[in-house]
């Protein structure tokens, strides 16, 4: 290869780079503003909140088997887990504690979002590309239905409002899942159980922040949804992509999003 | 009160570095059924798009009801569109709404009418299209004619001024067409309405305009009564409205020497 060969690929290579760096910016803009125009238009939305609830029903309810059902063995797999090795020190009566701790700081939120952008923000994303794709948005636009005040925010709000909801009931269910397996299956005593999670749960620090977690992911992950649908391409294509996209991108945001949260809830 | 309910004034629009639309001049009078015709990717669409303000013409400029559509802020767009009603070409109905809710959409969404006067009205303008029978279906189970006449009634929900019809004949078969033709026809002048039609299936659009504007190269190509262009010596109107398949615009698209492409071997 020769030297100006070498040159005009590497320039090549680095005007791909900043063409992709350009237009990651760039939906990160148009994603910004659709969120902006989601929290200004809400005032409209919230007039008629029959549309929100039927959006927390198919968000939220549609999500609860789904989430009660991984719940339960997650609940239950921390059970053996944590009792394996706790009883290595001593500790089993400590089982309640671990598997409380571990569900309302950590997997309740997170395991929640997962499902929630895996069952619900598939459905969101590919709900608004469809709307896109057959014109349906482009109709209300000409019917001077403003289709982020009657579609965007609801369903934004939904999502925020039932994942915090959502990832209790994983919590709790979760304890109960610990608990089958840890008092009648392992014979844990029922009392030190319960006690020592009454004793050493702090309801701000450990419950408010998760919920915190779970709101803000909330916000995240229905975002993303929402941005996916309303920016996909009109096509089966673009929809299928679209949706794709939704998973992968709120699943790393979600992690991601903990971590930092986690450090900050850590810090303070 | 202008004559003209719709006027286009010297209109130029492009997008992608390419020039759609050259300095496009049209009027659309009061009570009149305009269409405008001409070949798949003419523009035709985008000029109905263009007069509903979902774009900004690059220059000159569209007037409804004597107000520059591109100069209007949110509220003023929002205020000319609800003077217009739009059948879109595959209707766009709302697919999570029933046949009764999608054209009562319009009535709860823009006014404060009582429900039973929206289903008073909401029945009578699906007798009007022959469907009051099917108030309960959902889109999924209607044809694709029904689909249309559900979108037709809708489109005169709040008996606009304008109706737009984008391909109101495309994929229809020959009875769903008659009885779509009978409708603009009988609609608009039972409203006292406007109609824009978009089409290029010319039989049927000769049968109903007033007045035929033939858009071809981004410009104005022919204009007149369906009578003086089935008359028409120019060259581009005798192809489309005789069908032929070849002339002005070729049967061939330019492409490279076909011996060249195959790869044939020059007979010495």
């Amino acid at each position: 290869m020769t030297q100006s060969n070498l040159l005009a690929s590497i320039a090549n290579e680095l005007r791909g780079i900043g063409h992709r760096m350009i237009e990651r910016t760039w939906r990160l803009g148009v994603g910004a503003r659709l969120f902006a125009l989601a929290i200004i238009y809400s005032g409209e939305s919230f007039k008629r909140f029959h549309l929100t609830l039927r959006e927390i029903y198919f968000t939220g309810v549609m999500s609860l088997l789904i989430i009660v059902v991984s719940a339960f063995f997650v609940g239950m797999v921390l059970a053996l887990q944590g009792y394996n090795t706790l009883q290595k020190y001593g500790s089993s009566e400590a089982i309640g504690v671990l598997v409380a701790l571990a569900l309302v700081r950590e997997l309740g939120p997170v395991v929640t979002a997962l499902l929630f952008a895996g069952r619900a923000g598939t459905a969101i994303t590919a709900e608004i590309g469809l709307m896109k794709a057959t014109e349906q948005l482009s109709a209300m636009e000409m019917m001077a239905v403003n289709p982020i005040a009657r579609v965007i925010a609801p369903r934004f709000w939904a999502g925020v409002i039932s994942m915090p909801i959502l990832a209790s009931i994983f919590s709790m269910v979760g304890i109960l899942g610990g608990y089958l397996v840890a008092v009648p299956l392992i014979g844990v005593d029922d009392g030190a159980f319960w006690s020592q999670m009454q004793a050493n749960v702090d309801f701000r620090l450990d419950i408010v922040n998760g919920l915190i977690k779970s709101f803000v992911f909330g916000v995240a992950c229905t975002m993303i949804a929402l941005f996916e649908g309303f920016d996909a391409p009109p096509t089966a294509e673009g929809v299928s992509r679209a949706t794709t996209r939704t998973v992968v991108i709120s699943s790393l945001t979600v992690l991601a999003l903990d971590f930092v949260l986690t450090s900050f809830m850590m810090v303070v | 009160m202008t004559a003209n309910i719709v006027e286009i004034d010297h209109l130029s629009f492009g997008y992608k570095g390419r020039l759609l639309h050259q300095g496009i001049n049209m009027v659309f009078p009061r009570g009149k059924v305009v269409a405008i015709m001409g070949g798949s990717g003419s523009g035709k669409t985008t000029l109905l798009r263009l007069i509903g303000g979902q774009i900004k013409p690059s220059k000159g400029e569209v007037r409804v009801t004597g107000e520059v559509v591109h100069k209007q802020d949110r509220d003023g767009i929002y205020k000319l569109r609800r003077k217009m009603g739009m059948l879109f070409q595959h209707g766009a109905l709302f697919t999570d709404l029933s046949v009764f809710d999608n054209v009562a959409f319009p009535m709860r969404e823009l006014t404060d009418l009582p429900e039973s006067m929206i289903k008073d009205l909401v029945l009578m303008k699906l007798n009007a299209v022959g469907l009051r029978g099917a108030h309960q279906f959902m889109p999924t189970e209607l044809s694709g004619g029904m689909a249309r006449r559900v979108a037709l009634a809708r489109a005169i929900a709040l008996d606009p001024e304008i109706i737009m019809y984008d391909e109101p004949f495309a994929g229809l078969d020959p009875i769903s067409m008659g009885v779509i033709c009978g409708l603009i026809r009988s609609l608009n002048d039972a409203l006292g309405a406007t109609s824009i039609i978009v089409s290029h299936d010319v039989k049927e659009t000769f049968l109903i305009a007033d007045y035929v504007y033939f858009v071809a190269d981004g410009v104005v190509a022919a204009e007149g009564t369906p009578n003086d262009l089935m008359q028409s010596t120019l060259p581009f109107v005798h192809q489309f409205v005789h069908g032929e398949k070849d002339g002005p615009v070729p049967f061939h698209y330019p492409a490279a020497h076909y011996q060249s492409e195959l790869l044939l071997e020059q007979v010495v």
